[in-house]
C-alpha cells in the first residue's frame, strides 16, 4: 500500500493529491498535461522540494511532519520520460550504477534475468548515443529495476517514442507487468497505453484528485469524461481456451461469457485483456439469427447517459459482474425503446486483444 | 646555447610556483565554479565580477593590494600572521588570485552543461551528493579540467607585473623566468634573455598544442 497526502503550492500550480494506491499491479496515472501527474510521481521520488504533507509506503514513513527520506534513501526506481542515460557509461555501467549502490543483502533482481527480459544482451557495451529511442528507454527501465525498488516510477516512459518503438517496447512493459512482484505508478496521458498496462487508476485534473478506482471501472463510469472519448472502450479480462478449425479463436472472460475471435497467434491458457470500443457495440431486443456478427451477449442496461455528439448516446451495459459500454444513435435507442433494466442484446463486432 | 645557473634556478622556481598555484586553484576553485553553477543567490553576480576581476585589472594594481595585505601593516602580519611579502608563499597567493577567472571560469562553463536531470537520476539510483559529483560531474566535466589546468599553469608561468610586486626579485627565492628575462634585456645580455624567451615560448606553445589534441581526441563527456 502507497498511502500518500502532498500539498505543494507554486506561483502557476497548486498540487493538492491524497489516495491510497494499491501495493501491487500498475497503478495509472491520468489526466491532461499540467494536471500534475508527473509533479506527484516527483513528490513520492522526494524530488520536489517544499512539498508538505506524508508519504507511507508498505508502512514505512518516507515523509511526515518530521521526516523527509532524500531521493537516495528511498527504495525507488525512477523511470524518466527521456530515459536520461549517463552519457559517459555504456550500457552496463549504466544497469550497474544503481545495483552497486544498494546492500547486497537487497538485491533481489538478478543482473542477468534484467539483461534477458529486456532484451538487453546485444547491447551491453554500447553507449547510449549509439542506441535507439526504445532502446535507450529499456536500459532505462533496466537500470530502476537492478535496484530491486520497493516501488518503480515510470514518467511516460513512451512518450518520446514513435510508433515503432512504441510497439518494440510493449511487449516488454507487458512482462514486466506480469513477472514481477513490483508495483508501479504510470504517468500517462495516452488511453490505449493504459489500457494494455494498468490495473487501477488515478484520475487527475488540475492538481486534485478526480476520481480512482479499478481500470475496468474507471474506463467504464459515464460521470467521467474517459467513456465518452472517442475510442472509449471496456476492458474484460480473459483467456484463450481453444483454437477452431476454421481459424477461430474461443476466448473464455472471467464472467463466464465465450468470445469468438479471429486470431490464432495467442496461447492457450494465457491471460489477455479484450478490448471492446464503445462504437463497435450494437444492441438489439432479440438475438438476431441473419447477422454475420459472432459475438452476441445477453446483457441488461445499467445506465443510458448523453454523448458529446447530441445524435449519440452512451450506454452502460451490466454483463454479469463486467461492463460495457455502447454508443448508438439517438434515433436507434428511441427507436427501441431502451431504458435502465431492460435485457437487450450486445453484438460485438470488434474486440482488441492487448 | 648556454644557460646560466641562476636562469636554470628561475626556470625550476617558476615551473614550481605554476604548478603549486593550479593545485591550489584546482582545490579552491572546484566548489566555488561548482556553487557559482548551480546557485541561484543574487550574489552570484558580485562574486562572478570579483573572479573576472584579474582579467582587466592591470598586474601591478593587483600585486600592489597583496602586497599591502602581506606587508607589515596589512592584515595578516598584524592579526600575528607571517611576514609573506617577498617570499615563494607570498608568490602563491598572488599567482592564485591572478589566475583564478582561468581555472573558475572553464569548470564553472562545464559544470553548468552537465543537466540537473542526470544528477536527479543518480540521487534515484541511490547516489548520495558527494558520489553524484565524482561519478558523474566529474567525468563530464574532464574537458572544464583539462582547460583550467593548463590555462591556470599556463598564466602562471607567464606572470610579470604580480610577481614584481609582491615578489621583488631575490634569486632562489621568488626571481622567476619572466623577471629574469627583464633583468637580462636591462644588462643587455641579449644571448640570455634569448634562451629564456625560446624555452618559454617552445613550453607555451607544447603545452597549448597537447591540449587542443587531448581536447579533440575525446567527444564531450566520454570517457570509455
Amino acid at each position: 500500500m502507497i498511502e500518500f497526502d502532498f500539498h505543494l503550492k507554486r506561483e502557476d500550480f497548486s498540487l493538492q493529491l491524497g489516495s491510497t494506491v494499491p501495493g501491487r499491479g500498475v497503478t495509472a496515472l491520468f489526466g491532461r498535461s499540467g494536471c500534475g501527474k508527473t509533479t506527484l510521481l516527483r513528490c513520492i521520488a522526494g524530488l520536489e522540494r517544499g512539498v508538505r504533507g506524508h508519504l507511507h509506503v508498505q508502512n514505512e514513513v518516507w515523509q511526515d511532519a518530521q521526516h523527509f527520506l532524500k531521493p537516495e534513501q528511498r527504495p525507488i526506481g525512477y523511470v524518466f520520460q527521456e530515459g536520461r542515460l549517463f552519457p559517459h557509461l555504456n550500457v552496463r555501467r549504466n544497469l550497474e550504477y544503481g545495483l552497486r549502490r544498494i546492500a547486497a543483502t537487497q538485491r533481489q533482481v538478478e543482473f542477468n534475468e534484467v539483461v534477458e527480459l529486456l532484451g538487453l544482451s546485444e547491447l551491453i557495451q554500447r553507449l547510449p548515443a549509439e542506441l535507439s529511442g526504445g532502446q535507450r528507454q529499456r536500459v532505462a527501465i533496466g537500470r530502476a529495476l537492478l535496484t530491486s525498488p520497493r516501488v518503480l516510477l515510470m514518467d511516460e516512459p513512451l512518450a518520446a517514442l514513435d510508433a515503432i518503438s512504441k510497439a518494440e517496447i510493449m511487449p516488454y512493459l507487458e512482462r514486466l507487468h506480469g513477472e514481477l512482484n513490483i508495483p508501479v505508478l504510470l504517468v500517462s496521458h495516452s488511453l490505449e497505453e493504459v489500457s494494455r498496462l494498468a490495473d487501477h487508476m488515478l484520475l487527475l485534473d488540475g492538481g486534485r484528485l478526480q476520481a480512482e478506482g479499478p481500470l475496468q471501472e474507471m474506463l467504464t463510469r459515464t460521470d467521467l469524461p474517459l467513456a465518452h472519448s472517442a475510442n472509449a472502450s471496456a476492458i474484460l479480462e480473459a483467456t484463450v481456451i481453444e483454437h477452431g478449425a476454421d481459424h477461430m479463436s474461443v476466448l473464455a472472460c472471467k464472467g463466464g461469457h465465450q468470445l469468438l475471435i479471429s486470431r490464432e497467434d495467442i496461447k492457450t491458457d494465457q491471460p489477455v485483456r479484450a478490448r471492446i470500443l464503445a462504437r463497435d457495440v450494437a444492441l438489439a431486443l432479440s438475438p438476431p439469427q441473419d447477422s454475420s456478427v459472432n459475438n452476441c451477449l445477453s446483457v441488461q442496461i445499467r445506465h443510458i447517459s448523453d454523448d458529446p455528439h447530441p445524435g449519440h448516446v452512451l450506454i452502460q451495459l451490466a454483463l454479469g459482474n463486467e461492463t460495457l459500454l455502447a454508443r448508438i444513435t439517438r434515433r436507434s435507442c428511441e427507436r427501441l425503446s431502451l431504458a435502465p433494466g431492460k435485457t437487450v442484446f450486445a453484438l460485438i463486432k470488434g474486440i482488441t486483444l492487448e | 646555447m648556454q644557460i646560466n645557473p641562476q636562469d636554470i634556478e628561475a626556470l625550476w622556481l617558476t615551473l614550481r610556483l605554476a604548478a603549486v598555484t593550479t593545485i591550489v586553484l584546482l582545490i579552491l576553485g572546484t566548489p566555488l565554479a561548482w556553487w557559482l553553477a548551480r546557485t541561484r543567490c543574487r550574489i552570484k553576480l558580485l562574486i562572478e565580477s570579483v573572479v573576472a576581476l584579474p582579467l582587466v585589472l592591470p598586474p601591478t594594481v593587483l600585486g600592489f593590494y597583496v602586497l599591502l595585505m602581506l606587508g607589515p601593516e596589512g592584515p595578516i602580519q598584524s592579526l600575528g600572521g607571517p611576514a609573506l611579502a617577498f617570499t615563494f608563499t607570498g608568490l602563491v597567493i598572488g599567482s592564485v588570485l591572478y589566475s583564478l577567472p582561468f581555472v573558475v571560469q572553464p569548470l564553472q562553463n562545464a559544470f553548468s552543461s552537465v543537466s540537473n536531470d542526470l544528477l536527479e537520476a543518480a540521487a534515484a539510483l541511490r547516489a548520495r551528493p558527494w558520489d553524484r559529483f565524482v561519478s558523474i560531474v566529474l567525468p563530464l566535466s574532464l574537458r572544464g579540467f583539462l582547460t583550467a589546468t593548463t590555462l591556470g599553469f599556463a598564466h602562471t608561468v607567464g606572470e610579470f607585473g604580480v610577481v614584481l610586486m609582491i615578489g621583488g626579485n631575490i634569486a632562489g627565492e621568488t626571481q622567476v623566468v619572466s623577471i629574469a628575462i627583464y633583468d637580462h634585456v636591462e644588462a643587455v645580455d641579449y644571448a640570455s634573455a634569448h634562451t629564456l624567451s625560446a624555452l618559454l615560448l617552445g613550453l607555451s606553445f607544447v603545452m597549448l598544442v597537447l591540449l587542443y589534441m587531448i581536447n579533440g581526441r575525446f567527444k564531450p563527456g566520454i570517457t570509455n
